[in-house]
């Protein structure tokens, strides 16, 4: 069972700690249970499924268009990443080209969530270390992020803005000037959080150096996203397997060596930095007019105008309300790179209106598998660094 | 048995020059890939896969399963295959009969299926043999059914 430790005293077992699933530095509903050697913890196990609410399986009774405001839910922090990936996934099975201006949108609104997701990773990161006050200024960055969304969409978090074929509503006219006014004062409050964190000699004490992961170690846990990249290899899903026009932006992906939280801190932080020049650079490609859904009678529904005008239009609307489309049968794996690294949809079609089977594989989920190999043989104080770098969400882990 | 068939995928090529028995069927759509292998392969293919050096599909993306009650074979596994330096995707496909949905575990090739396979068992009830520690990962320990097959009631009492 437990492991005996030989003290000097004698022999005497390992004293069994349970983590959770109520804690503050957990980050949600996760239990780890600690095998200690006094602060030492000699293994970890990870225990999930307190946040299981079938996502999955709800998704096999709901048409292709309603399951899309289930997928906000899965990544609750990065809700329009696992509304692109679903609606890309849908795109890919049925055959449909999203127009230019609907995808320079998605690009812009993915990455404004990439940018309040990592917000949300900095302030609760530090906080568990001890840094209170970047959690209050990275949620207050955030909070302008939260009013772009609710100005486009109506909704703060769960936009589901994204449909199949392109997005939702029309976009605000005045929505670019909105998101250049809160880009144009970001980079200054990343700077402060810098000021405040990259050379702290507390701040580099608790993560240099801790919680080391190979290359090798990495890609065998099927580890992705900005704990693969800072452990030195370059791979982003948005430059291997570009998708929505991520080919047209120029960025960069920035990688450190040497695979501890520091690393994983300085990547992140170089992240929010490449994600604002991408907005920027959205900000001048999106054309002022342009439709925003593809042209796919049958399957995405008529404008509101031409349904209430054309009988075509009317009747295409009721179908599809009703019905539901069909798509062809076959499946599908779409990959996008979210702000935890790789999440993928697997929809399996067996041409009725609800998809058979959708399966996501989300980051949180593979590497949070890695917390052993982060944390064994560390302190536990550690253990709450070797957890928060990991970003995990807990609705990510258990769908 | 097929004949040798031009493959589109050089790496299905590859596949079928090492061991014609271990592409069963090949299927492409929208651009992907999918071979079908035997049940009885699946741990030297993926032995294959992952370490040939001219075909390194070193990260398993993803291990998924799906249940086509009532037809037979009545699940499938789906494993998604990355190439990071080759840039490729791969899906291979293992069918399982209702009755017995036993399947050799890959985790010894990609360590990463531990916990995709855990899930496979925990809510589609395949038993993945050779696994370290197959047990339940979503589901409370002792929950009875596997929530994920199509025989399973998505509401309604317990």
């Amino acid at each position: 069972m437990t492991a005996t430790i030989d003290t000097p005293a004698g022999p005497t077992k390992a004293m069994v700690l349970n983590m959770g699933p109520q804690h503050p530095s957990t980050h949600g509903v996760l239990r780890v249970i600690l095998e200690l050697d006094g602060e030492t913890v000699l293994k970890a196990e990870s225990v999930i499924g307190y946040l299981h609410t079938g996502i999955e399986k709800s998704c096999e009774s709901k048409t292709y268009s309603q399951a899309i405001t289930l997928t906000d839910r899965i990544d609750y922090l990065a809700p329009l990443s696992n509304n692109l990936c679903y609606c890309l996934a849908a795109e890919k099975l049925i055959g449909l080209e999203v127009p230019k201006r609907a995808q320079y949108v998605r690009v812009l609104l993915t990455e404004l969530t990439r940018i309040a997701s990592h917000l949300v990773w900095l302030g609760t990161h530090a906080i568990d270390m001890g840094a209170m006050s970047v959690f209050l200024y990275s949620f207050r960055e955030r909070e302008e992020i939260m009013k772009i969304f609710e100005y486009v969409s109506g909704q703060r978090m769960m936009t589901s803005y994204f449909r199949i074929g392109g997005l939702a509503l029309e976009p605000p006219p005045d929505l670019l000037d909105r998101v250049r006014r809160v880009i144009d004062a970001l980079p200054a409050h990343i700077d402060e959080y810098e000021t405040l964190l990259t050379g702290n000699r507390i701040w580099m004490g608790r993560l240099k150096g801790i919680g080391v992961l190979s290359i090798k170690d990495a890609i065998a846990m099927g580890v992705s996203g900005p704990l693969l990249r800072a452990s030195g290899l370059a791979y982003d899903v948005r430059k291997a397997f570009p998708y929505s026009s991520y080919e047209e932006f120029d960025f960069d992906v920035p990688t450190q060596t040497a695979g501890d939280c520091f690393a994983r801190y300085q990547v992140r932080i170089a992240e929010m930095r490449e994600s604002l020049k991408i907005v920027r650079q959205a900000l001048e490609k999106i054309p002022a007019e342009g439709p925003i859904r593809t042209l796919a009678p049958g399957i995405i529904p008529p404008s509101r105008e031409e349904m209430k005008t054309s009988i075509e239009g009317l009747i295409y609307h009721f179908k599809i309300f009703t019905e539901g489309f069909a798509p062809p049968v076959g499946e599908v794996y779409q990959v996008i790179e979210s702000p935890r690294g790789e999440l993928g949809v697997f929809m399996v079609s067996d041409g009725s209106p609800k998809p058979y089977r959708v399966k996501f594989r989300t980051p949180s989920f593979v590497n949070l598998q890695s917390l052993p190999l982060l944390c064994t043989g560390r302190l536990i104080a550690d253990v709450v660094a070797c957890i928060g770098t990991t970003d995990i969400v807990l609705g990510e882990v258990d769908r | 048995m097929e004949p040798q068939e031009q493959d589109k995928n050089p790496v299905v090529q590859k596949l079928r020059e090492w061991d014609a028995q271990a592409v069963a069927e090949v299927i492409e759509f929208r651009g992907e890939t999918t071979v079908v292998v035997p049940k009885e392969k699946i741990r030297r293919v993926a032995e294959f896969l992952a370490s040939h050096p001219s075909v390194g599909h070193t990260f398993l993306s993803d291990l998924s399963s799906v249940d086509r009650f009532p037809l037979e074979p009545r699940f499938e596994v789906n494993y998604h295959l990355l190439s990071m330096e080759g840039k490729t995707r791969l899906r291979l496909k293992v069918r399982l009969p209702g009755s017995e949905p036993v399947i050799a575990s890959v985790t010894p090739v990609w360590p990463t299926a531990n916990w995709h396979e855990r899930e496979s068992f925990d809510l589609m009830g395949i038993r993945f043999e050779g696994h370290p520690d197959l047990k339940r990962i979503v589901m409370p320990d002792d929950w009875e059914g596997h929530p994920h097959r199509k025989d399973y009631a998505v509401e309604g009492p317990r």
